[in-house]
């Protein structure tokens, strides 16, 4: 089954489908009557050419590294987390609660306790759609999809009438305490030129903790084989003396887990309130950057850094181009998404038979005659 | 609550029922066929905008009309080239097919409107007016002094836009075409077993394009009448998760149609109520209206988990096929 060598597989098919995803979107740009080098050119200078824009794009990539991290997991599984945008507003859920019913002495005590509390209620959410699939069949794209929109509605109403402020109007919790406020860039790094209002922040580091961990966990520890082979087949798994209900309840947990801890980033880290709608679609972000990472850590860094650029440089467009709108990300991350993930034949089958020819070539066969064993 | 009231609720749920119904018969055609579709969402969206967008240039709702039902069949023809062509995975190519909607419609509306992403109010020449039938009321003061046959016929069942009334004639012929002709029957059979409608020389590939065409045709007509008969123009996210109830209520009537048209009824009817009442008094509990929006999805999940009935999709639904094995 070796039509291609791994490192074409895993870096020149992704790397081709992102730039015919690229090359779609400056069409799009073109066809608004815009000059996408030019647009092209101001997005990677705002994401990257300041430490204020490097502020932002590691801030956003956070968000995508953890719910990248979740959707990667579970792909491995092969099962189809879509419901990280839940998981992520039940994260916040656990995060304000855990902050907000104790005086925490420090910040550190504090954010093993946010984590831990973002992680429980994430993994909490993604537990009933994992029940159901499991135990009852359900398919988990459907139950994920709709406990997004449960989650939505639950948090509007707990916002709405259990943690908004009397006297206030807006629907967010009242502010955390001053002792848990994580430190910012701007505090551990202003030798980098990060000023106050960077909001990157110490999660940064959690996310880079979270991707080690899930590196040892999927390539390193018993339960990682059990879930890898559970998603090549799960026949051969269940042949094997694996139990299909444990690995579908342990990586949707582990999944929904991931996903609440982008809370941490954002309403502990940027927000330190719990606000409405926090999570901005980054647990579907998360679908692209898994996508395009090949579910493997170091891929969801670099693709978490590319969305975060994405976000970022796409604000700084919104200021320099009017004509551009900001929607103009959402059209890029579903090309991307399109591009690397159901499209995917359409770039890997011509590779593949450039690659075979390349290779009859050099062993010297004749690539219009086959051999009999084709 | 007097007759009226519980008449206009019901008139309500007609209207809001309509879009969810369109786009679960457009994902019933799909689904049949074996074809996952979850960007029923972006589809209607897509349909919203460009049929506000062309309605309110050319003045005509009809063009209008057929330029949000070429949208939606061109994302249609996208998700076929993937799903069927390219075989590629149905549920990510859906999640693409809603993103790149909710974001090339505010991206051309900016472009074309400069109105931060949204149509300008469409005049009533350019929108889908309410129908009144022959020997029907129009206002509430005539209404009220009718008896009660009047006022349902006046209030209930006539002064709906035609795409409503087409939307219901649908369903009769979508039953029809399934299960009483020779293309519904294969249709029907492409998403059971692939496979035997090839082996009987029909093309596995075609049919399946043909319920996807159609699939994006509904999904049409669901988007250009959110945008030109229920509203009078197109805003940012207007099919607000629309597409998601009627994949819900799909699931809800286990891919049958006249089951569909109860469960949009049923779903139009909380969003009914839901916007009538925002909170609901039942004796000590106050149900909250986030609890009433919610519920088609809670329905659902206990639906799913075979709890009331089990639903079970087409068994060839998701995956491509692949002809040599």
């Amino acid at each position: 089954m070796d039509k291609m060598p791994k490192w074409a597989d895993v870096i020149l098919i992704p790397l081709i489908s992102v730039l015919l995803a690229l090359i779609v979107s400056g069409f799009v740009v073109l066809i608004i009557g815009e000059n996408p080098v030019e647009a092209m050119q101001i997005m990677v200078r705002g994401a990257f050419g300041s430490a204020y824009g490097w502020g932002y794009t590691l801030y956003y990539a956070t968000n995508f590294i953890f719910t990248g991290l979740a959707v990667a997991v579970a792909f491995h599984a092969r099962l189809f987390n879509i419901g990280g945008e839940g998981q992520a507003a039940l994260g916040g859920l656990g995060v304000a609660i855990v902050l907000l019913s104790f005086g925490w002495p420090h910040w550190s005590i504090a954010l093993l306790a946010a984590i831990l509390g973002a992680a429980l209620f994430g993994a909490g959410w993604a537990a009933i759609p994992a029940y159901l699939q499991a135990k009852r069949g359900s398919h988990i794209v459907i139950t994920t999809i709709m406990f997004n929109f449960i989650a939505s509605a639950l948090l509007v109403y707990l916002l709405v009438n259990v943690f908004r402020v009397p006297g206030s109007m807006a629907p967010e919790s009242a502010r955390f305490a001053e002792t848990v406020h994580l430190p910012s860039a701007a505090e551990f790094a202003s030798f980098l030129g990060f000023r106050g209002s960077t909001p990157l922040n110490f999660a940064f580091f959690v996310a880079l903790v979270c991707c080690v961990l899930v590196w040892l966990l999927i390539w390193r520890t018993r339960l990682g084989y059990e879930i890898r082979a559970f998603g090549h087949s799960q026949t051969a798994a269940v042949y094997a003396g694996i139990d299909p209900v444990k690995i579908t309840m342990i990586t949707m947990l582990i999944s929904g887990g991931l996903s609440g801890m982008m809370a941490i980033n954002v309403v502990m880290g940027e927000a330190e309130r719990l606000v409405l709608d926090f999570t901005e679609g980054a647990g579907f972000v998360g679908i692209a950057v898994a996508l395009m990472g090949r579910s493997h850590p170091v891929g969801v860094v670099l693709a978490a850094l590319l969305f975060g650029a994405l976000y970022q440089g796409g604000a700084e467009l919104q200021f320099e181009m009017p004509a551009v709108s900001r929607e103009m990300i959402v059209v890029i991350q579903a090309l991307v998404i399109l591009f690397t993930g159901a499209l995917d034949n359409m770039v890997r089958m011509p590779m593949e038979s450039v690659f075979l020819t390349l290779r009859r070539r050099r062993e010297g066969v004749d690539p219009k005659r086959r051999s009999p064993a084709e | 609550m007097d007759f009226l009231t519980v008449l206009q609720i019901l008139d309500s749920t007609v209207r809001l029922a309509t879009p969810l119904l369109l786009a679960c018969l457009a994902g019933l055609f799909s689904e049949r066929a074996g074809i996952f579709d979850i960007g029923l969402e972006g589809k209607m969206l897509a349909a919203a905008f460009f049929s506000a967008a062309i309605a309110f240039t050319s003045g005509s709702v009809w063009v209008g009309l057929f330029a949000g039902i070429g949208a939606s069949v061109f994302l249609s023809g996208l998700h076929g080239a993937a799903s069927i062509t390219f075989r590629g995975n149905q549920l990510i190519s859906g999640v693409a097919i809603n993103f790149l909607a909710a974001g090339l419609t505010v991206v051309i509306a900016q472009t074309w409107f400069s109105q931060g992403g949204r149509t300008p109010q469409l005049p009533s020449e350019a929108r889908f007016g309410n129908i009144v039938l022959p020997g029907a009321e129009s206002t509430i003061r005539e209404i009220a002094q009718l008896g009660p046959l009047g006022q349902i016929y006046s209030e209930l069942i006539s002064g709906h836009s035609i795409l409503v009334y087409i939307a219901f004639l649908i369903v009769p012929l979508t039953w029809w075409v399934l299960f009483r002709t020779r293309f519904g029957l294969r249709l029907r059979a492409v998403g059971e077993n692939p496979a035997a409608v090839d082996t009987a020389g029909i093309s596995v590939v075609g049919m399946r394009y043909a319920a996807v065409v159609i699939c994006g045709v509904l999904c049409g007509l669901a988007g250009a009448y959110l945008a030109t008969a229920l509203n009078a123009g197109f805003v940012k996210d207007m099919s607000a998760g629309r597409g998601f109830i009627a994949l819900a209520a799909l699931i809800f009537s286990k891919w049958r149609p006249w089951y569909a048209l109860s469960a949009c009824l049923l779903f139009g009817f909380f969003d009914a109520v839901g916007n009538r009442f925002q909170n609901i008094a039942v004796g000590e509990f106050v149900v909250p209206v986030q609890f009433m929006q919610a519920l088609p999805y809670i329905l659902v999940v206990i639906v799913l988990a075979g709890l009331v009935g089990r639903a079970i999709p087409p068994r060839a639904g998701g995956e491509p096929y692949v002809k040599e094995r």
